[in-house]
């Protein structure tokens, strides 16, 4: 914890300030060399063993050797930077500047608002009933819990370091398309009196909050909270399916990949889906397998479609919001959420064929 | 005796907000009663969006993560 700054409140704020931001900067000059040597770093080490860099399992060491330091620096400076973003929003803010909003312009705000407000599943339901009782229509909160999960920055930030900004924007282009228009289509079909009961009959109003002052080191500590917390829990995942990656970069042959999950393949898309939504995982340990995948020829559609497929929906979700909604709510959600995901994948496929 | 309530399903930040907050307490000499508020509708009815909260004596002061040590000196010492 920091220590008390009670006493020295406006004379020290200002020193300490500039010493944490000056620390952050030399941390973040530090990572851009670190990240410049990972390519000598991965050929040194490979090197070191008896392998043929030239053989699959060479091959298959080589990716894992410069992936895995990639894929963790690469992920810590996401996650620090979207820590950093986010103490400047919080779900108390983001309901009220969503309560009462129409839907449409609602849908837009809610899906945006998704992507900076800080959220973990673990608070979905207190989330949802307070963006309902106080007046968010039903289809704008759906927007929110659709966007919150899938356009995350663990998935921009690892999409746009393995696969470049062009497909990282894309993909928040369209996460974004899908749950402005799922959130959008569930607002529409009025299903309100599909909440469990006693969600209906909560009529709160919304708690004002004490303003509290929120200095430079308390977000610079937000950052490094968020990145302590989430490269603690994903690391293990980040190297199974860099590992997975690895595997099929170095063994499994492009014809065969491509023959399943090729732009031909109309197929393709279903199968990625339904494939992905029983999945549960971190976008940190899907980004690199998709990585793979690509590399061998599979359609990014298709690969796009099965990411979100699994970082969109799962199962724990699923079954916290059970608590809130009846499971005829709950299987249009996932109902819409899917063919919105199969569009995505399909429409994709077609227009960057 | 301020009457403490922590808001929260349960969760690890909810338990260390409930300790952070007798911690606290114990530091400034301030009595206590906490007590944690875990059903959602309760939870609810208290109009945040985010756990863990943190009412003291019926007035909430906050929502979501881990409250800051000294923010909460000030409040236990209203």
């Amino acid at each position: 914890m920091t220590p008390p700054l009670l006493t020295s409140r406006n004379a020290g704020t200002n020193q300490h300030d500039a010493k944490w931001t000056a620390a952050t900067v030399a941390a973040l000059v530090v990572w851009a060399v670190l990240y410049s040597q990972l390519v000598p770093f991965s050929t040194w080490l490979v090197g070191l063993l008896p392998v043929d860099p030239a053989s699959h399992l060479g091959e298959a060491l080589i990716f894992f050797a410069y992936d895995t330091p990639k894929v963790l620096l690469l992920l810590a400076l996401v996650v620090f930077a979207m820590g950093v973003v986010r103490s400047f929003f919080s779900p108390e803010r983001t309901r009220a500047a969503l309560a009462g909003k129409r839907e449409g312009v609602g849908n837009v705000a809610a899906s945006l608002l998704g992507i900076v407000t800080p959220f973990c599943s673990c608070s979905a339901v207190p989330l949802f009933i307070g963006f309902v009782s106080a007046g968010v229509p039903l289809g704008v909160t759906f927007s929110f819990l659709i966007a919150a999960p899938m356009v995350n920055e663990v998935a921009l930030g690892l999409l746009f370091g393995l696969l470049g900004w062009k497909i990282a924007l894309t993909y928040l282009g369209f996460g974004l398309g899908l749950s402005i228009i799922a959130g959008w289509v569930i607002g529409r079909l009025h299903l309100e009196g599909w909440l469990e009961e006693w969600v209906r009959n909560i009529r709160g109003t919304a708690a004002e909050l004490p303003d509290t002052e929120v200095t430079v080191i308390d977000r610079i500590t937000a950052g490094l909270d968020a990145m302590k917390e989430i490269i603690g829990k994903v690391w293990i995942w980040i190297i199974l399916g860099i590992a997975a990656g690895a595997f099929i970069h170095g063994y499994v042959p492009a014809a065969l990949l491509a023959g399943i999950m090729g732009r031909d393949t109309w197929w393709s898309v279903p199968a990625a889906v339904l494939v992905g939504v029983p999945m549960y995982s971190n976008a940190a340990g899907i980004i690199p397998i998709v990585e793979a995948l690509l590399g061998k020829g599979a359609a990014l559609g298709t690969v796009l479609a099965f990411m979100m497929a699994v970082t969109a929906l799962s199962a724990p979700e699923t079954i916290i919001l059970r608590k809130v909604l009846s499971l005829r709510l709950i299987a249009v959600f996932i109902a819409v959420v899917t063919a919105g995901i199969l569009a995505v994948g399909f429409l994709f496929n077609v227009l960057f064929a | 005796m301020k009457d403490i309530k922590v808001l929260g399903p349960g969760c690890k930040r909810c338990i260390a907000t409930a300790e952070m907050v007798q911690a606290q307490a114990d530091k400034l000499g301030v009595a206590v009663a906490i007590e944690k508020v875990t059903d959602y509708a309760a939870i609810a009815g208290y109009g945040i969006a985010s756990t863990p909260g943190v009412v003291i004596d019926g007035k909430v002061v906050h929502a979501g993560g881990l409250p800051k040590p000294e923010d909460l000196a000030k409040w236990l010492s209203a």
